[in-house]
């Protein structure tokens, strides 16, 4: 049932992610393009995901727990560091090279097409590394919670 | 040049939204890429892994259901080089680590919550990457 469930979830997201434009880079590119090539289209994208959530999320919290699970796993509120900031950043550099975010990219795997199985390769390579990054930065005694 | 398509990117938008909804009250849990990833890489648990790989498995067939609904595959137009997409990749792979999510996670399901860490995530780095690409596209010319 929630294997079920999952896979239903992600197939959701995953047609709303293609029919949206997310999935495309050249859509993506052009809507931070707005000195040239510019494509608004990703403001309704973030504008339709965020209302619908934000209304939804508001009637699931006043359950007490998930249908299929005893808690809501919330990110513990945390300060706004340089962690945040500077990953957020570096994610939006990057994002703007490729033109790919995670989300994006992941439902086109279903496409087979080989450049977005580069991306996924490096953005799994990124991911490993960042860790590797993390336990470096976390023996000179930094916090670390990625 | 990419067609303006907002009632279609409006739908769009709104699945996700809707499968956002439905992984917090059916599991509790964040509908964030970069999560959901994360956690697939290395697993808490083998139940844990299941439901990861389930959601995976489930948004890899969103391009074949768009091909049974219209008759099309999804267009994938990558206007940059191979190094650009494996560098960009790579740097998007080390900044969602860090930054704790990405445009699913922080950018539709933190911002719902209101979550003022998801707030400032969002702005950092819608900025970082407008500011990327003028940079490449007007600056550099590539």
């Amino acid at each position: 049932m929630r294997l079920f469930l999952s896979y239903i979830i992600g197939l959701i997201f995953g047609l709303g992610i293609v029919i949206s434009g997310m999935a495309n880079p050249a859509k993506v590119l052009n809507f931070f393009d707005v000195a040239g090539t510019w494509d608004p289209s990703l403001a309704f994208v973030m504008g339709g995901a965020l209302i619908v959530t934000f209304i939804g999320y508001r009637i699931v919290f006043r359950r007490q727990e998930p249908l299929l699970g005893q808690t809501f796993f919330l990110p513990a509120p945390k300060a706004i560091d340089a962690r945040l900031i500077g990953g957020s950043a570096v994610f939006g550099i990057g994002w703007g090279i490729a033109g790919f975010c995670p989300g994006g990219a992941l439902p086109a795997i279903g496409t087979g097409d080989s450049r977005v199985l580069m991306f996924v390769g490096a953005l799994v390579a990124g991911i490993f590394a960042a860790r590797f990054l993390s336990r470096i930065l976390e023996t000179r005694g930094q916090p670390v919670t990625a | 040049m990419t067609d303006f398509t907002p009632f279609q990117s409006l739908f769009g938008g709104s699945l996700i939204g809707l499968a956002s909804v439905l992984l917090m009250l059916s599991m509790g849990r964040i509908m964030g890429a970069t999560g959901i990833l994360a956690g697939f890489l290395s697993p808490a648990s083998l139940q844990d892994w299941g439901w990861r790989a389930a959601i995976l498995a489930g948004m890899a067939t969103g391009p074949l259901a768009f091909l049974i609904a219209t008759g099309s595959m999804p267009a994938i137009d990558v206007p940059v080089s191979t190094p650009m997409l494996l560098v960009g990749g790579f740097i998007v792979g080390i900044g969602v680590t860090f930054g704790g999510g990405c445009t699913s996670g922080h950018g539709v399901c933190g911002n719902a919550r209101l979550s003022t860490r998801s707030i400032t995530a969002t702005i950092t780095f819608m900025i970082a990457t407008a500011i990327t690409v003028y940079i490449i596209r007007h600056l550099i010319g590539a």
